[in-house]
């Protein structure tokens, strides 16, 4: 609004200053006609002359330079529109002039002069306006050396406006350096028609028309103008004479030669005009190939755009893309040709062993064409193949035709070649983003895996007035196949689990859920440890994998009996505290992993021991990720090290033997991210009630 | 890491086993084994005795070939274990379906008696 409320004073102003203008004029020639000295000093016309100028100049700044709506044919038709309003103006002073045809007023002073000072203030308008909009155009593509130039040339043309005003233009010489100068500075300035390029076919014959036509008025505006002058200059020794003044004439010729610069730059650039577009349409294309990676659905959209944008770009009649694949299935694309034209053209070929098109050796880019005089019934006589690179590996090839013999020359071989490039770096990151977004995928289904793994802990574990349970898991990165859990077969029995699956990731995940099933089918059936095992082992041999295995420990506790009954299969030793005995050790006992062996003889080698428990025991269990963690020096933390662990806290609840478990593992490792399943089960027995059953026996082989 | 050394002594082919035997190094182990039964050898030794530690799924490439033998006649027997090594060896169990020896003396007894 402010800008709005500028241009309108600014135009207010302009108007005034030339009423003003031509109001001193006028009186100057009245005075001068009836021998009157003038009373209006000559500087002061030209100080208001000067006030006009700067106050159209201005405005028109503001109303050219600011507008970034307006294209190069939108400048050139303002242009066009302000040389039409000044031209029509002025005709129609002609025609009144014409009306009036010799009477006494036509020939008068004062009329001349009103007339003269009207198409003077309708030249300079319409010069300053032109003036605007070339700047825009010299400006459109600026570099620092230009922005110099220009602001040189501004500069030089204010101070030609003080040079004007005060009438210095007595001296000769400097007068003359001075507009040449200008004018010299302007011509270099013209050279500056790069927007030209960037104007199509289309724009191009507008811009034309309307320069021709901006040029015209421009002549018949400093015509009349100059008609005018001289007439007035034989009639009166005093006038605002133009002709003498550095600005207007400076203006005049730069005006003037830019139009005449860009009519015929335009003109000798129509023919050129479809190379120009070409190329854009070559570097849009060139971007539709790029971006196509990062837009399309598959590697056949990017084959089907490579294909459109090269026949586009070299204006080819036909062309197919074959592509090898990874299968030795050979897919072709094709355009405006037949399966079976190109099929007789790959073969015509492949029978006059031409190697190029379909040898995926070839390295370079072939024009076969004149392979293809020999085939009969083709309409094709230019032939061009191309191979298409992805990693290296040549993955296909373009092939363009033409009907016109010789129809490809280099500039277009180097264009499709750069296609066929591009396109195959375009299907190589395409294949990348396959693989990223594969490799996502595998990573969302170990996520779910792992949470899976995760639900078949159990959340909450069986408890007992004779005994707690405490339980602590946790798996790397991947998948883990430990597993632990409790289940009650009746009011005095507990059945106890922890496994551990050989191998990570969904198979190990896979073959926990298994023994989760069977651990829940079997116990309820209350079935003895030993065989536990035995059918455990034998539902597993169908479904485990070769080398896979599961070792496991089973218990059952019995707290009407105080005896705990269990079964070994492989898994690592029970660590438990007597409090009779007051001190730690490891179960040596028997057992061969789940697994391991694939038949009925199985039994042979699983045994079940049974136990009485008193109340302060405490067993620890636990699986080979607690024994094999690492320290920094790739120490394990071994088996005596546990039991060091664990020594002084018998006295401790499950959960606080646990803890302390954990925590010294993690100051042991020094890190609590052990890249390893860990899982322990810590099983107190209550030392509330006083003890019952008979002293602590010797494991009691039950075979 | 696991390097694998492979000699024939009367008859018998013995694959020496230096270093560690994890998930991804069970596979050289397997191969190993696998290229030994291809070249007909009908006694395999292996040598533990610079097997500093294995892994569950080494043991399993062990335990794999166990029944194949059985069936084709192809005796292997261990030797030459640490104590840790023979440990991990033992807690599974597998100590009691494979022929594990003292030193390659006592395991080409084995070997020979079998």
């Amino acid at each position: 609004m402010r800008i709005k409320a500028i241009t309108r004073l600014l135009f207010t102003l302009g108007f005034i200053t030339w009423l003003v203008l031509v109001f001193m004029d006028l009186t100057v020639q009245v005075s001068l006609a009836n021998n009157i000295p003038p009373e209006v000093p000559s500087w002061l016309s030209g100080l208001v002359l000067n006030l006009f100028i700067l106050s159209l100049f201005y405005y028109y700044k503001l109303k050219i330079e600011k507008d970034e709506v307006l294209n190069f044919v939108d400048l050139l038709w303002r242009v066009f529109a302000t040389g039409l309003v000044a031209t029509v103006a002025s005709l129609t002073l002609r025609l009144i002039e014409y009306l009036l045809n010799d009477t006494k007023l036509t020939t008068h002073i004062v009329f001349k002069d009103l007339n003269y000072m009207i198409n003077l203030g309708l030249m300079i308008s319409f010069l300053i306006m032109a003036y605007s909009a070339w700047k825009r155009l010299i400006l459109y593509q600026k570099s620092k050396w230009l922005l110099r130039l220009w602001a040189f040339f501004e500069i030089g043309l204010l101070i030609s406006l003080l040079y004007d005003s005060f009438g210095i233009q007595q001296i000769e010489w400097s007068y003359i350096a001075f507009l040449a100068t200008l004018i010299t500075v302007a011509l270099i300035l013209s050279g500056n028609m790069k927007w030209v390029a960037f104007l199509n076919f289309r724009q191009k014959w507008t811009s034309l028309l309307l320069l021709l036509l901006t040029v015209f008025y421009l002549l018949y505006i400093f015509y009349t103008n100059s008609t005018l002058a001289e007439e007035i200059d034989g009639q009166s020794a005093y006038f605002t004479d133009y002709r003498t003044n550095v600005f207007v004439l400076s203006l005049i010729v730069f005006v003037t030669m830019y139009a005449m610069f860009s009519f015929l730059v335009i003109l000798f650039n129509l023919p050129t005009t479809s190379v120009f577009e070409q190329k854009l349409e070559e570097v849009v294309n060139f971007q539709r190939i790029s971006q196509s990676i990062q837009t399309e659905q598959s590697e056949e959209s990017v084959y089907n755009i490579l294909l459109e944008t090269s026949v586009s770009s070299v204006f080819a009649d036909a062309a197919w893309l074959e592509i090898n694949g990874t299968t030795l299935q050979k897919r072709v694309f094709t355009y405006k040709i037949t399966d079976k034209e190109s099929q007789d053209i790959i073969n015509h070929l492949n029978s006059h062993n031409i190697k190029g098109v379909f040898d995926q050796g070839s390295e370079k880019t072939k024009n076969l064409s004149k392979h293809l005089a020999s085939l009969k019934g083709s309409r094709f006589r230019s032939i061009l193949a191309f191979p298409i690179y992805v990693k290296g590996e040549n993955i296909g090839t373009l092939a363009l035709l033409k009907e016109l013999p010789e129809g490809f020359n280099k500039e277009m071989t180097k264009i499709v070649g750069t296609f066929s490039n591009q396109a195959g770096i375009s299907i190589e990151n395409f294949r990348l983003m396959e693989e990223a977004l594969q490799n996502e995928r595998y990573k969302e289904e170990l996520k779910i895996a792992k949470m899976v793994q995760k639900s078949l802990l159990p959340a909450v574990l069986e408890q007992d007035e004779d005994f707690e349970i405490a339980a602590f898991s946790q798996s790397a990165d991947e998948v883990g196949g430990d597993y632990y859990d409790t289940l009650r077969i009746n009011e005095h029995l507990v059945s106890i689990i922890i496994a551990d699956v050989s191998g990570k990731g969904t198979t190990a995940a896979f073959h926990m859920s298994q023994m989760k099933g069977i651990f829940h089918s079997l116990s309820r059936k209350d079935v003895e440890p030993d065989e536990f095992m035995r059918q455990a082992n034998q539902a597993l041999i169908h479904c485990l994998e070769r080398g896979s295995f599961i070792s496991a420990t089973y218990f059952v506790i019995d707290t009407a009996l105080k005896t705990v009954r269990y079964a070994r299969a492989g898994h690592c030793p029970i660590l438990y505290y007597c409090s009779e005995k007051k001190s730690f050790e490891y179960f040596k006992d028997k057992g061969v992993a789940l697994g391991m062996v694939r038949n009925k003889s199985y039994a042979n080698f699983i045994q079940a021991y049974e136990f009485p428990y008193r109340p302060g025991d405490l067993m620890v269990l636990y699986t080979d990720g607690i024994t094999e963690a690492k320290d920094i020096k790739s120490e394990e933390f071994g088996y005596e090290r546990l039991l060091e662990t664990v020594k002084d806290l018998h006295d401790l609840p499950a959960r606080g033997v646990q803890d302390h478990l954990i925590s010294k593992l993690y100051e042991f490792s020094g890190t609590d991210n052990i890249d390893d399943d860990y899982t322990t089960m810590i099983v107190k027995f209550s030392s509330t009630k006083t003890p019952e059953t008979e002293h602590f026996g010797k494991l009691k082989d039950k075979h | 890491m696991i390097h694998i050394k492979r000699l024939q002594e009367d008859g018998a082919d013995i694959i020496a086993l230096i270093g560690e035997i994890d998930a991804s190094s069970s596979i050289e182990l397997d191969l190993a084994i696998a290229k030994s039964v291809g070249e007909g050898f009908n006694k395999i030794l292996v040598d533990c005795g610079s097997l500093d530690y294995i892994s569950s799924a080494g043991l399993g490439v062990f335990m794999s070939y166990i029944e194949e033998f059985k069936d084709r006649n192809i005796k292997m027997v261990l030797f030459g274990m640490s104590e840790k090594v023979a440990n991990t060896f033992s807690i599974l169990g597998l100590n009691e379906l494979l022929e594990i020896g003292k030193d390659k003396a006592q395991a080409k007894k084995i070997v020979n008696e079998l």
